[in-house]
């Protein structure tokens, strides 16, 4: 199952790389259920800057996304196609946790899209990420798990929310309770 | 305002001040205890942290509770493991709560003590022959097919009937029967403890029964392991199609809640797909609702083993609005059986000298902070002693719910410190921990004799194709250690 979600991953990224063609290979390790690989090497080789401009169309090479932290802090940075907003969220240090490395076992990457627009732009969640997306914490509408967002260029100024863990876990107690 | 500024002095004070640093300890290695350990390092730089366990492995339920087939799940452990490697914090196996060291010397000898051991023990039903052989809590059979020491010789009995009755529909009863139920081939590559395998690859157990107080709207698993089982090959479900019939007021529960609605999906979908060709070896799962437990029947042949339950039929009864419970309807049956796993909760307990609510089965806190009895006056606070997973909030959620849960009482501690409530006194802390420990002859194992552990079992592994087989008494992992 595991293998069969991965594949899906890969093609989805294999789709967006044909409309922005790179010569190097994708990052398939970090979809190959390689524990421990993507937040140890915060450096690859792929998609350098030199292959894109190679390439000739610096627009599609990287995207703007906005992260909004629990303090209502925004911090902009710039991500190469194809690549996961978890692991970009871990390369800017980003306070993203990733229990689970980006294998979608679990839901501490949960992320909320800020704007519907941006979230109809998404491809629909896997029955897996939806599995998780139901234990995370203050869930909303528009809410993905980072690991399962792959950075794509009508992505493109997209504001990402990280979900304020303290204030939701009070309000979900309290709701359990009662 | 005034009282802010006069918070940010005293919190200043604290910190420059003091030049000892804030001595932790966190009772407990599971993520509990590694979250509430890598959130406090990183909110207190003075903060110096020892974790303590009382097995010599850390890890808590990532390592005895997370099913073998569940590898992604246990990644986590790459984040802990970097906890525990940190400069600030030491991990101590092999120390007891209660035994090796008491709750009041610890408080005596840490500025701040966390406990985080979470729930060792069990709910009982407190039905006539809950004690016949054969009838195991799950976490028992968890525990002895995940490698804890505590039930390496639980063997439970696979080999006397071809039918396991488990009580409860939540994840771990789920966990339970599909480790019972999938194939064996499957489970021989996974870290599961190898006389646990050994014993599954000989079961004559081909039907499982999962039995539900309540209806297939209310049952207690998420959507991904309830996938999980009803994709097992060669895996015949039975759900009764009456049973899926909804009320308007399950309707209303499923609007509500997302979770319920699609476990409720997905078993109405499994209900109406029939197996394409029946095969020789089958294996059965039933899902049984509105049924509860009334009596365990013990067997004609072996005197003082199980051989059925007797179930009541329920049904649901509104006691408030929004809250149903199943109630009897004095019709029973009686279900056949070799074996029952009863699963049906967890409970923690307590030790000398803790404030305990056995009602709840928690230690009674505010946000994590430890209150001194159960009387809720949220003023009588326990200087310096906090709590956090499931001793704090009980049995349940999933790993990442300590997340928040050590982040709130992480968030309590500096409130306290940032109030002065803690004074940063003459403690000796780790130094005063070891020599007591030393005085009592209590061998520590720090996290450098578990790594020696780690590789051992990795090498015995790799040996089988297992990414890990687990040493599973505590004279296998000491004698490793200490080598």
């Amino acid at each position: 199952m595991l293998v069969s979600r991965l594949s899906a991953v890969r093609t989805q990224m294999i789709k967006h790389l044909v409309k922005a063609p790179l010569t190097s290979a994708p990052k398939t390790g970090n979809f190959s259920g390689h524990y421990g690989y993507i937040f140890h090497n915060p450096k690859h080789q792929t998609y350098s800057s030199t292959t894109a401009h190679e390439e000739g169309d610096k627009k599609v090479e990287e995207i703007s996304v906005t992260f909004v932290d629990k303090d209502e802090m925004e911090k902009h940075i710039k991500i190469p196609v194809g690549m996961s907003i978890l692991e970009a969220a871990h390369e800017n240090d980003i306070e993203l946790e990733g229990a689970c490395e980006g294998s979608c076992a679990c839901s501490t990457c949960h992320v909320i899209v800020r704007d519907m627009e941006y979230y109809n732009k998404l491809e629909d969640p896997t029955d897996e990420e939806n599995d998780m997306l139901d234990l995370a914490f203050g869930l909303t509408e528009t809410s993905r798990l980072g690991c399962q967002m792959v950075a794509k260029p009508e992505l493109d100024g997209i504001c990402l929310e990280l979900p304020s863990a303290t204030r939701n876990f009070a309000v979900d107690r309290y709701a359990k309770a009662t | 305002m005034a009282n802010f500024q006069a918070g940010t002095w005293l919190f200043r004070t604290f910190s420059t001040v003091a030049s000892q640093p804030l001595r932790v300890c966190v009772v407990g290695s599971g993520p509990a205890g590694f979250y509430t350990a890598e959130k406090m390092l990183k909110a207190h730089q003075e903060a110096e942290v020892d974790i303590i366990d009382r097995l010599p492995t850390p890890f808590g339920l990532v390592r005895s509770g997370v099913a073998p087939d569940h590898p992604e799940t246990k990644i986590v452990v790459n984040q802990f493991m970097r906890v525990a490697q940190h400069e600030r914090c030491s991990f101590f196996g092999n120390v007891t709560l209660g035994s090796s060291v008491t709750l009041l010397e610890l408080r005596e000898l840490y500025d701040v003590v966390v406990l985080a051991y979470g729930a060792e023990s069990d709910r009982v039903l407190g039905i006539p022959g809950e004690d016949l052989s054969g009838v195991y809590a799950a976490r028992e059979f968890v525990w002895w097919y995940n490698g804890h020491p505590n039930c390496r010789y639980l063997n439970p009995d696979l080999k006397s009937s071809d039918t396991a009755i488990i009580l409860g529909q939540g994840n771990v009863a789920l966990d339970a029967a599909r480790i019972l139920l999938r194939p064996t081939t499957e489970l021989a590559t996974t870290d599961i403890a190898s006389h646990a395998l050994a014993a599954l690859e000989d079961s004559s157990i081909r039907k499982v029964y999962l039995v539900g107080r309540r209806g297939p709207v209310q049952a207690a698993c998420t959507a991904k392991e309830l996938r999980e089982i009803l994709g097992i090959k060669d895996l015949h479900v039975h759900i009764k199609e009456t049973d899926l019939l909804t009320t308007p007021a399950d309707e209303e529960e499923m609007k509500n809640n997302r979770i319920r609605k699609r476990v409720y999906e997905l078993l109405s979908k499994a209900a109406m797909t029939r197996p394409s060709h029946p095969s020789s070896d089958a294996r059965e799962l039933h899902f049984v609702f509105f049924r509860k437990p009334n009596k365990f029947l013990e067997s004609d042949e072996r005197s003082g083993h199980v051989s059925g339950v007797r179930l009541e039929k329920t049904k649901l009864i509104g006691i408030r609005p929004g809250e149903r419970t199943a109630a009897g309807t004095g019709q029973f049956e009686e279900l056949g059986c070799g074996i029952v796993l009863k699963s049906i909760g967890y409970k923690s307990v307590p030790v000398d000298g803790l404030p305990f609510d056995h009602r709840k089965g928690v230690v009674p806190n505010v946000r994590g902070c430890v209150l001194s009895d159960t009387s809720g006056d949220p003023t009588l606070l326990e200087k310096g002693l906090y709590v956090c997973g499931w001793l704090k909030r009980g049995p349940t959620g999933i790993i990442a719910t300590n997340l928040y849960c050590a982040e709130e009482t992480v968030a309590s501690i500096s409130e306290d410190i940032k109030l002065g409530r803690l004074t940063s006194s003459s403690n000796s802390g780790r130094e005063g921990l070891l020599q007591l420990l030393d005085n009592r002859n209590v061998r520590v194992i720090p996290f450098r004799d578990w790594e020696k552990i780690d590789s051992e079992e990795r090498r015995l592994g790799n040996l089988r194709n297992k990414p890990r087989e687990k040493l599973a008494t505590l004279e296998e992992l000491q004698k490793v250690a200490t080598d």
